[in-house]
């Protein structure tokens, strides 16, 4: 694959849409392109990370640990990314992803991302926008999860 | 040594020195005859009178031609003599100099080899240098003239002042009337300008010590923005020597001034008072003339004489003043580095040590009245705070100091006394920061056995000659006929077997000892064999080579190596490699610089690639310039991803708005090399540029056989070709087994590969052979090549593979991890089981670890005991504890 189609690639990612191309370009030249087999792990639970992943082709699973055990929470697949929370708040990473094909990800390191991020406020924005929507997404779930609860616990109270 | 420099030529060159005054007493007829000559031809054969002709000698008859041809022949011979003797006479002149200078340099530096320790302190390495090196350098040209040349000029003088005594002896005393006026002012001035030269000497000595200091501490200069600071230092120093020689200058040129005026002072009064009288008719005019010609033939010698002077004087002075510093008190009787007692004791029995008493500088007692006893064959831990004297107990133990007072014996040998063959072959010391040599890990493991030459090397016909002559020089000069290139290591330790096998096993079981191991096995991963040398070790990495690839494939791991093949191309390497196929040596052919090599190019035409990589060179340029224009020039991705550096972009900017594809062919020869270099960087795996199509990867594998065929006889040994059935001998160990290119974009290829390559080698029993191609692994100077720990640790591995009776250890482990510490000494006290050892420990708790105990305290030693019981009852030990 050459990088005129990994810009068409990076162009489709909702964060990416809006930069012009020859930024696009430049973005894809400098991360690596990286690839992963069938059960790879692409990052782990725990584990400080220095860098996000594009996913190019194949798909991923994100797993997280409970102390029940693992527990699959999504999958992604081509044009989602994954990995920026941890290069974001320098936290270690929230959950586990292990590739469920031959899977190919664009690796951003965490100076290029920064550098870029700086650079490129447009992008910052785009992060921003949809990091926001998974958080509101996830205020949904939980808002849903709350609600669960309650009427579980309700119909808990009505059994007692 | 000999108090002044007549002494040490009288006492050393005596001969030389002789021959030299008779060469030079007997080559003075000839001199003479060779003045006498054109008097003759002139006097007697040019202007004689035609009547006394034909002339009788040794029975021919001459005529007047006849004469002149034959006179005329005999100043040719004479010629020819004279100049004859001054080649003899100057060559031997220089051979004694250069004996003398080599004999004074090594008696200097042997000295050295005794100063007592402290005087390092005092006396910086610079200096000494200064003073072997520059100082004496004179010296030799002096020797060579020491005593022949006043005797010779001194006799030519007193030749013509005797001839015209003879011939007239009032003139005679005339022209030499003035002498005794120079004889009593140059001494006079010359001292005034000795002590000056004094004092120059001493301001380069500080220079030189000032700009060692500067070089040492260069971390510092840069790291404390310092550097005019130093400068200014410097200056100081510079300055000061240009105000001594300023002032030399002026004396200097004072006494030659002087010597001339007094020299054209003596015409002077032969053509006042001399004319006079001449005018009054009480002197003849021929008489007048004849004076004033010898008072111009003794100048020259007088002049010769009085230079003489000036040179003897700087000589003396120079020597004086070296020789002073290298007379320090206490230096080392020379006995004790030159003794071999047979055979040599072994350290065993009591050691006792008695009121030692060791001092600082101001007076300070470091060790003040230590005392004890224990076996020899303990292993004792010495524990102290800071100040406490337990590091210098340990190098007063080793000898490496001498104390003031008190004793030290072991089994009833007197370590003060003992010569350095008993301390330093059976003792082994290791201070806090020891020194590694400029050479290879081996060899700086093997250096604690190198006493003396055990095994003379054999030579052969010229190499003989050459080892015979290199001997005799050496004796000739009172050097060591010891010669560096013999066999060194003594293999007593090792129970005398002198295979390659017991030093390798020793050598890798020291490194093991201390944990280097895996460090040096890791260097010999790096490094690289002849294979014609080491057959089996080559044969063994290509089995390795064809192992990886089955290993590969087993754990369906193949795509993380993309390995060399003869008919592909390589994705992952660049453009020039894949060309190239092979690993250039020397310069010849410099990867980076590949478009310049005009056989390349000649290849690139042969192949018709040019065109084609001219456009590559283009599209190359044209991405890089629309990817990275709008970048600040300080830009961070122009180190890391850039072709083009920040610099030449605008160069390119420019070339591109000028030229389209199409174009190229109207390109500059310097622009044509602009976008030619470009493509030969790419690797298609990792830029993904898009340029490099199938059709031209196609072309570069014509070309790379086109490369190979071609070679010119010139360029034969620059490239070792890739070859998967051969070693390849300009590469090194890894990518000989690697064969190939790690790939890119594949998560954790260099890990996983890396574990492979490991296994493959472990099972192939390569370790060792490995580990010990690292052992040839150059440290650098004072090992800089190696970091803090793996030198510290090194130099535990050379004093353990010693195999010592007493390891004495002073700190000797401090710098490195805390788990490093641990298992060195784990490793070392196992080892020594049965042997002494002398632990001067950074940590008190250590000491638990061992058979006995010392505890010191203001340079006393408070207690002895096994530190079960001292960790109980010791106030010491307890305050040792509580601060840990």
């Amino acid at each position: 694959m050459s990088l005129a189609e990994e810009v068409e690639i990076l162009r489709n990612i909702p964060m990416f849409a809006k930069i012009e191309p020859s930024k696009l370009k430049l973005l894809a030249f400098t991360s690596e392109r990286l690839t992963f087999q069938e059960g790879q792990i692409i990052c782990k639970q725990g584990e400080p990370g220095d860098s996000m992943y594009i996913i190019v082709s194949g798909s991923a699973d994100v797993i997280v640990e409970l102390p029940s055990g693992p527990l699959t929470v999504a999958t992604f697949g081509k044009n989602n990314f994954f990995g920026e929370i941890a290069i974001l708040c320098d936290v270690p990473r929230t959950a586990t992803v292990k590739a469920t094909t031959t899977l190919t990800t664009l690796r951003i390191t965490k100076e290029l991302f920064f550098r870029l991020v700086m650079e490129f406020p447009q992008m910052a924005v785009e992060i921003m926008r949809e990091i926001a929507q998974r958080l509101d997404k996830t205020t949904s779930d939980l808002q849903a999860a709350r609600n669960e609860i309650a009427q579980l616990k309700a119909e808990m109270g009505k059994e007692e | 040594m000999a108090p002044n420099i007549f002494s040490y030529i009288l006492k050393y060159s005596k001969r030389q020195q002789i021959i030299l005054t008779l060469m030079a007493i007997v080559s003075f007829p000839f001199l003479y005859t060779f003045y006498e000559l054109p008097k003759q031809i002139v006097n007697n054969a040019i202007q004689g009178d035609p009547a006394s002709f034909p002339i009788d000698i040794l029975g021919f008859q001459l005529d007047q031609v006849t004469y002149l041809a034959v006179l005329c022949i005999a100043f040719v011979v004479l010629v020819i003599i004279n100049q004859s003797f001054k080649y003899v006479i100057n060559v031997y002149r220089g051979i004694t100099g250069e004996r003398m200078l080599r004999r004074l340099r090594y008696d200097l530096l042997s000295r050295m080899l005794r100063f007592p320790l402290p005087t390092f302190r005092k006396i910086s390495q610079g200096e000494i240098v200064t003073m072997v090196t520059a100082e004496v350098e004179p010296l030799g040209g002096f020797v060579g003239t020491a005593i022949s040349l006043p005797v010779f000029q001194g006799g030519t003088l007193l030749v013509i002042l005797g001839f015209l005594l003879v011939q007239n002896w009032a003139m005679a005393l005339a022209a030499v009337s003035l002498y005794p006026i120079q004889i009593y002012l140059i001494p006079r001035l010359q001292k005034k300008v000795n002590a000056l030269g004094k004092e120059r000497v001493k301001m380069v000595r500080r220079l030189s010590e000032k700009v060692g200091e500067t070089v040492q501490g260069i971390e510092e200069v840069h790291a404390h923005d310092t550097s005019q600071f130093e400068l200014a230092k410097i200056s100081e120093r510079l300055g000061a020597i240009y105000h001594v020689r300023y002032r030399i200058y002026l004396l200097k040129f004072i006494v030659k001034f002087l010597n001339n005026f007094i020299q054209q002072l003596g015409p002077f009064f032969f053509y006042s008072i001399g004319g006079y009288l001449v005018i009054k008719g009480q002197l003849e005019v021929g008489t007048l003339m004849a004076a004033i010609a010898a008072h111009k033939d003794l100048a020259a010698p007088w002049k010769e004489l009085l230079a003489y002077y000036q040179m003897q004087a700087d000589a003396r002075i120079k020597y004086e003043q070296v020789v002073s510093q290298f007379q320090p008190a206490g230096l080392m009787d020379e006995e004790l580095q030159t003794t071999e007692p047979d055979p040599l004791p072994r350290l065993q029995g009591e050691v006792n040590v008695a009121n030692l008493l060791l001092t600082d500088d101001q007076g300070e007692a470091l060790v003040d009245g230590a005392s004890f006893s224990a076996e020899a064959d303990k292993r004792i831990a010495v524990l102290g705070g800071a100040g406490s004297g337990k590091g210098e107990l340990a190098a007063l133990l080793a000898r490496l100091i001498v104390p003031e007072r008190g004793s030290i014996s072991i089994g009833g040998i007197d370590i003060l006394k003992a010569p350095e063959a008993i301390t330093g072959r059976r003792m082994a010391y290791v201070g806090p920061n020891s020194y590694i040599f400029n050479t290879s890990i081996g060899d700086n493991l093997f250096y604690g056995l190198k006493h003396r030459p055990v095994k003379r090397r054999q030579y052969e016909g010229e190499e003989q000659k050459r080892y015979e002559r290199d001997v005799f020089e050496a004796e000739a000069s009172g050097n060591t006929p010891y010669s560096i290139h013999d066999d060194w290591i003594d293999r007593t330790p090792f129970d005398g077997r002198d295979d390659e096998t017991t030093l390798r096993q020793a050598a890798l079981d020291a490194l093991n000892i201390v944990g280097l191991e895996e460090d040096v096995y890791q260097f010999g991963l790096r490094g690289t064999i002849d294979p014609d040398k080491r057959p089996d070790l080559a044969k063994a990495i290509l089995i390795a080579r064809k192992k990886l690839s089955e290993k590969l494939r087993d754990l369906s791991l193949e795509p993380l190596i993309e390995r060399f093949d003869p008919d592909r191309y390589n994705n992952n390497a660049t453009l020039a490699e894949n060309m190239l196929f092979g690993t250039p040596r020397g310069d010849a052919i410099l990867p980076e610089r590949i478009a310049e090599n005009p056989y390349v190019l000649s290849v690139l035409d042969k192949v018709g690639l040019t065109e084609e990589l001219l456009v590559a060179g283009y599209q190359t340029a044209a991405t890089m310039v629309e990817l990275f224009a709008d970048l600040p020039p300080d830009h961070e991705f122009f180190q890391q991803f850039s072709f083009i550096s920040a610099d030449d972009l605008p160069e390119y900017q420019a070339l591109l708005s000028k030229i389209s594809k199409d174009n190229l062919d109207e390109l500059k020869d310097s622009e044509r090399l602009m976008l030619l270099s470009l493509p030969f960087k790419l690797i298609p795996a990792r830029h993904r540029l898009g340029v490099l199509n199938d059709e031209l990867k196609q072309k570069v594998l014509q070309a790379r056989r086109v490369f190979a065929r071609d070679l010119p006889e010139d360029l034969r040994g620059a490239i070792e070709f890739f070859d998967p059935e051969r070693y390849n001998a300009a590469a090194n160990l890894m990518d000989n087994i690697l064969f190939g290119k790690i790939a890119y974009g594949q998560a954790q290829a260099q890990e996983k590969v890396g574990e492979v390559v490991h296994e493959v080698i472990e099972q192939a029993g390569l370790y060792g052979a490995i580990a010990d191609v690292g052992l040839d692994f150059q440290v650098g100077i004072a090992g800089s090549r190696l970091n803090p720990a793996q030198r510290q640790k090194l130099a535990i591995a050379r004093a353990v593979l010693k195999k010592p009776d007493i390891l004495i250890l002073s700190e000797a482990s401090a710098v490195l991890d805390l788990q490093s510490q641990a298992r060195i000494m784990e490793r070392i006290l196992d080892r020594f089981r049965g042997r002494g050892v002398f632990w001067a420990v950074h940590r008190a708790k250590d000491a638990q670890f061992f058979d006995l105990s010392l505890v010191m305290k203001g340079g006393k030693v408070v207690a002895t005991g096994p530190f079960s019981e001292l960790k109980e009852k010791d106030p010491v030990v307890g305050e040792l504890l509580a601060a840990e």
